[in-house]
């Protein structure tokens, strides 16, 4: 039913550059808004690193690098991710296998996969992965899906989350679950299942409890006592909290912030960065911030809308809605209301492998934006 | 295309969709909003909570402790100062290999093992830009060798700082007393702002008592640190200022003739100017080394110090509480006359003993001289010591009329002298006993405290002041070691006005009377102290004492010399000069010293010493 011919018929009417974009498979808005983040991040990064061109630089090549994946992305149409989708999950869950039983240790946990060229770690690659199949998997079946193909989703969730919490690394096994979980909730899962079944999760917390590691189960008991070990886990969230607090309404000003400046945010170039934001701009930064992701979660939800078919739309909806619990893990650590596990401020923390996967998601959304149906609407 | 397959749903699956994802936006924007709620919190609601700790994080204080005030002797002799001394320091960071290091140094200076394993222990819990000390108190020889070294290990510093010194070492050790690490109870009682920074504090002496004028005010210095500690910069500075400087009526080189005339004789030896009371002679013994204590005592040194026989810590001269013994009887003398108790000529016969009249018991009240004194007057009994006489005396007065006279000049209360902890003595009564012993008062002992026994007990300051106030003719002076202040940083001085209180007799010429009385146990044919006056240049009056030690306490245990020396009566002499118009008092008390004739050289020396170095400017 598609064609690349009503695609451009569907352009007529648009701008000559637009159409240019269109025919490289950019969306212009979501651009927009990426590279206005992205800015905003370089400037943050520049002052958290104390000044550090060095480090800009290095991150302005990352960007580049992941934008460049960006694009390469965006030229793929949907069905060729539908028809991967499978072989992509297998593949992946094999690597995580293999990770736990022969992969590089990096700071205690044991995450990347030697393949001699690069350095790889298959559980960023799950992030996509996982809700990719979960869409090939849904958009298959009748609609609303049933108990037995909502048992075999949980599988196909349940299965890359454990086995990337093995590693352990509880920040990308939260993402992945809740990539998968969009995509269910997206596929019509009926409300009184979900409900349920939430709650049913909510009883298995003190299960899932003794399956956590102490360093795990101190950050949680961390979060809501900072100060009982206030030089040691604690220490992380008091000084956030603080560099935060002593922002105030419009910020300490920009390269001024004393906490950031005097090495008080700990991790402040990766995952305390917006620590280091909210005390130079405020809280009118920080709503400003907040709202140029808000902005692009939106244009992702709106692309989802607006996809050619059902694969598309799940996926794209799930891939909006993963960057935004990135979001939200991420400031609720670090202003002290989750604990602490690691996940980055995306696109603006300093790091590679997450900034790669992150913007290869958007690939996948602009390549849905940018292959969409007419009919349909 | 096979996804395609339930086109039928397509369109309820659609509007479904977009009403899941209106219901996400909603989601969004609610914990949007949380999230949003939160840093309003933070940045709002707390914002002066969160500006103070982060204000706190980034400001330290740190203090510079001020320059400890020096002591004088009044002539300007330095009795207590600060010198520098050098600590071999290592900034572990400016050091390239440090095993290398250390190995070097330990060639050029000796560094113990236990100072090497103290310095590794700190070297791990410390920053590694932190100075972490490695010996302390090198000698000028040490400093030297360090620094020609210098250039070969980097990281390395000397560096001064100032420490408390006693250049005079034993000589007044008790009065200007010393300073030591603060400890935990001073810690509670002391001024936390102002010690901040300060490692030392006075323990003791005028060191002590002075220790507000002495410390002086603690500057600051506002610095911004970073997350390590590290010091980058300084934002303010207020400087300290020094502590204000002591001088003292002491003075040292009569001190030293004092200290060295006690000879091995443990004891005290005070004189005082009678009109103003400054304390020219503070003496103790057996000393101490005071500089000892500035560094921290060794247990073995301070046990020797506070344990041994003579228990040289201990200060004799305000602690030491001794029964006057016959240097009490001037006062006694002053008091019969003065209450028309015995006439100033009244004389009586001593045959060696006295009996209590109405006493059944015919117990005998001996004299110290066997065969009695014949027949005696209050001149003869004051120049022999007629213990008959006061027999009497006290017999007719009674404990109360004593009492109350002879507190007059100071005796059973505390003298106010500029040292704390001083005892008072003790001044009996029948009050005192009812309430004490919970006895009533018998006639006997009324007349053993006529010759300063029983239960009489005087400091040998107490002593020095009643004495004084005899030499002035009724002014009782409070003692005061300190002269005057030079307050730091000003030229000015501050002093005190000497403080007394006038003792009014019935007639004034009954100073005279009690003058030639204690002339003559000096200058006497029969005089007690007779030895004394042969060849002196000037005129001296006073009274010897001695006074019996009744036993020694059970758990003290002494060899058997040991034993016999402490049996031995205590030697007591006061006494002013030049009678004609005295211008020093001064009391000796010497431990076992046998009899106090013996002690009164002491005091003539000094008397003569003062006389020649202070004649001309003599200080009414």
């Amino acid at each position: 039913m598609l064609s690349t011919s009503t695609q451009f018929f569907e352009s007529d009417y648009q701008s000559r550059s637009s159409r240019f974009l269109q025919y490289l498979h950019i969306d212009p808005v979501l651009l927009t808004g990426l590279l206005l983040l992205m800015a905003a991040g370089l400037g943050v990064l520049y002052s958290a690193s104390d000044g550090s061109v060095d480090i800009v630089q290095r991150q302005v090549i990352r960007l580049s690098i992941a934008f460049a994946v960006m694009f390469f992305v965006a030229q793929i149409p949907p069905h060729t991710l539908y028809l991967w989708a499978p072989w992509f999950f297998a593949f992946g869950i094999i690597l995580l296998i293999l990770v736990l039983l022969a992969g590089d240790v990096g700071k205690g946990a044991q995450r990347w996969l030697n393949l001699y060229v690069i350095r790889f770690q298959p559980s960023e690659m799950m992030k996509l992965v996982t809700p990719m199949m979960l869409a090939w998997y849904l958009c298959k079946k009748p609609f609303p899906p049933r108990v037995g193909s909502l048992f075999i989703s949980l599988l196909l969730v349940i299965i890359p989350t454990m086995l990337i919490a093995r590693q352990p690394d509880l920040g990308t096994s939260l993402l992945v679950a809740a990539a998968g979980f969009f995509v269910v909730f997206f596929g019509g899962i009926r409300w009184r299942i979900l409900f349920g079944s939430l709650f049913t999760m909510l009883a298995l917390i003190p299960v899932l409890w003794q399956f956590m590691h102490d360093y795990q189960k101190q950050r949680v008991l961390t979060l809501f006592d900072p100060e009982s070990d206030p030089l040691g886990s604690g220490y992380h969230i008091i000084q956030s909290m603080i560099a935060i607090g002593s922002g105030g309404i419009y910020g300490k000003g920009w390269l001024n912030g004393t906490q950031s400046q005097l090495d008080f945010i700990p991790e402040r170039t990766t995952d305390f960065i917006f620590a280091v934001f909210a005390e130079e701009f405020g809280i009118m930064g920080a709503i400003v911030l907040l709202s140029l992701y808000a902005f692009i979660i939106i244009r992702g939800l709106y692309i989802a809308v607006n996809a050619q078919d059902s694969f598309g739309r799940l996926l794209a909806g799930s891939l909006s809605m993963t960057f935004f619990v990135y979001l939200f893990v991420n400031v609720g650590m670090v202003s002290g209301i989750l604990p602490v596990v690691g996940v980055p401020l995306p696109l603006v923390s300093y790091g590679g492998t997450s900034m790669v996967t992150l913007m290869a998601g958007f690939g996948i959304l602009m390549s849905i934006s940018t292959n969409r149906r007419l009919i349909t609407r | 295309m096979p996804y395609q397959s339930h086109y039928s749903d397509h369109s309820y699956q659609a509007s479904l969709f977009k009403f899941r994802v209106i219901v996400a936006v909603l989601i969004c924007l609610l914990m949007l909003s949380g999230l949003l709620f939160r840093l309003a919190w933070l940045q709002i609601v707390d914002y002066k909570h969160f500006a103070d700790l982060s204000e706190n994080n980034r400001i330290r204080l740190m203090e510079l402790p001020p320059t400890r005030g020096l002591i004088h002797d009044r002539n300007g002799v330095v009795l207590a100062e600060n010198k520098p001394t050098f600590h071999l320091e290592i900034i572990p960071e400016q050091v390239d290999d440090m095993d290398a290091t250390l190995t070097g140094l330990r060639e050029i200076v000796t560094i113990s093992d236990s100072e090497i394993e103290r310095f590794k222990d700190q070297l791990r819990v410390r920053r590694s830009f932190q100075r972490i000390s490695l010996r302390t108190r090198l000698n000028e020889e040490e400093v030297a060798k360090l620094a020609v070294n210098r250039h070969r290990f980097p990281g390395m510093d000397i560096n001064a700082r100032l420490s408390r010194y006693y250049p005079q070492g034993k000589a007044a050790a008790h009065a200007v007393g010393y300073v030591g690490r603060i400890n935990r109870k001073e810690l509670t009682v002391i001024d936390e702002g102002n010690y901040r920074g300060t490692s030392h504090i006075g323990k003791t002496g005028l060191e002590k008592y002075y220790e507000a004028e002495l410390h002086g005010m603690v500057g600051r210095q506002k610095v911004e640190v970073n997350a390590q500690g590290r010091v980058l910069r300084a934002i303010d500075k207020v400087a300290p200022i020094a502590g204000n400087d002591l001088v003292l009526n002491l003075d040292i080189e009569l001190q030293k003739i004092a200290e060295e005339m006690l000879g091995d004789f443990a004891g005290s030896v005070i004189a005082i100017e009678p009109h103003n009371g400054a304390v020219v002679v503070f003496v103790s013994k057996p000393g101490f080394d005071p500089n000892l204590f500035v560094h921290g005592i060794s247990h073995k040194d301070y046990n020797a110090l506070s344990h041994g026989v003579y228990k040289p810590l201990f200060n004799r001269a305000i602690f030491g509480q001794y029964p006057p013994g016959s240097t009490f009887k001037p006062f006694l003398a002053l008091a019969g006359i003065e209450q028309r108790r015995f006439g100033v000529r009244e004389s009586l016969h001593c045959k060696g003993h006295y009996l209590l009249p109405g006493d059944d018991t015919e117990r005998k009240y001996r004299d110290w001289k066997k065969e009695g004194h014949g027949m005696v007057d209050l001149s003869k009994a004051i120049e022999q010591s007629c213990d008959v006489y006061f027999y009497e005396l006290a017999y007719r007065m009674g404990i109360d009329s004593m009492h109350d006279f002879l507190a007059q000049f100071g005796f059973g209360a505390k003298t106010g002298i500029d040292l704390l902890g001083e005892r008072r003595g003790l001044l009996p009564s029948r009050a005192w006993k009812k309430e004490k012993k919970r006895t009533v008062w018998y006639p006997g002992e009324t007349l053993i405290a006529g010759i300063g026994q029983g239960y009489m007990l005087a400091t040998p300051v107490q002593l020095a002041v009643a004495t004084a106030a005899l030499a002035s003719r009724g002014e009782k002076i409070v003692p005061r070691l300190l002269k005057e202040i030079h307050v730091s940083g000003e030229d000015t001085v501050r002093s005190r006005d000497p403080s007394k209180t006038m003792i009014k007799l019935r007639r004034d010429s009954h100073w005279d009377v009690m003058f030639e009385a204690m002339k003559k146990v000096v200058h006497g044919t029969w005089g007690t102290a007779r030895a004394t006056g042969w060849g002196m240049k000037f005129k001296m009056a006073g009274k010897t004492g001695t006074a019996q030690v009744f036993g020694i306490a059970q758990d003290e245990e002494y060899d058997e010399e040991t034993v016999a020396k402490k049996l031995r009566d205590h030697g007591l002499f006061i006494g002013f000069g030049p009678a004609e118009d005295p211008i020093l008092a001064v009391a000796v008390v010497a431990e076992n010293g046998e009899h106090g004739s013996k002690m009164a050289p002491i005091a003539r020396q000094i008397i003569q010493r003062y006389m020649e170095k202070y004649s001309s400017a003599s200080s009414k």
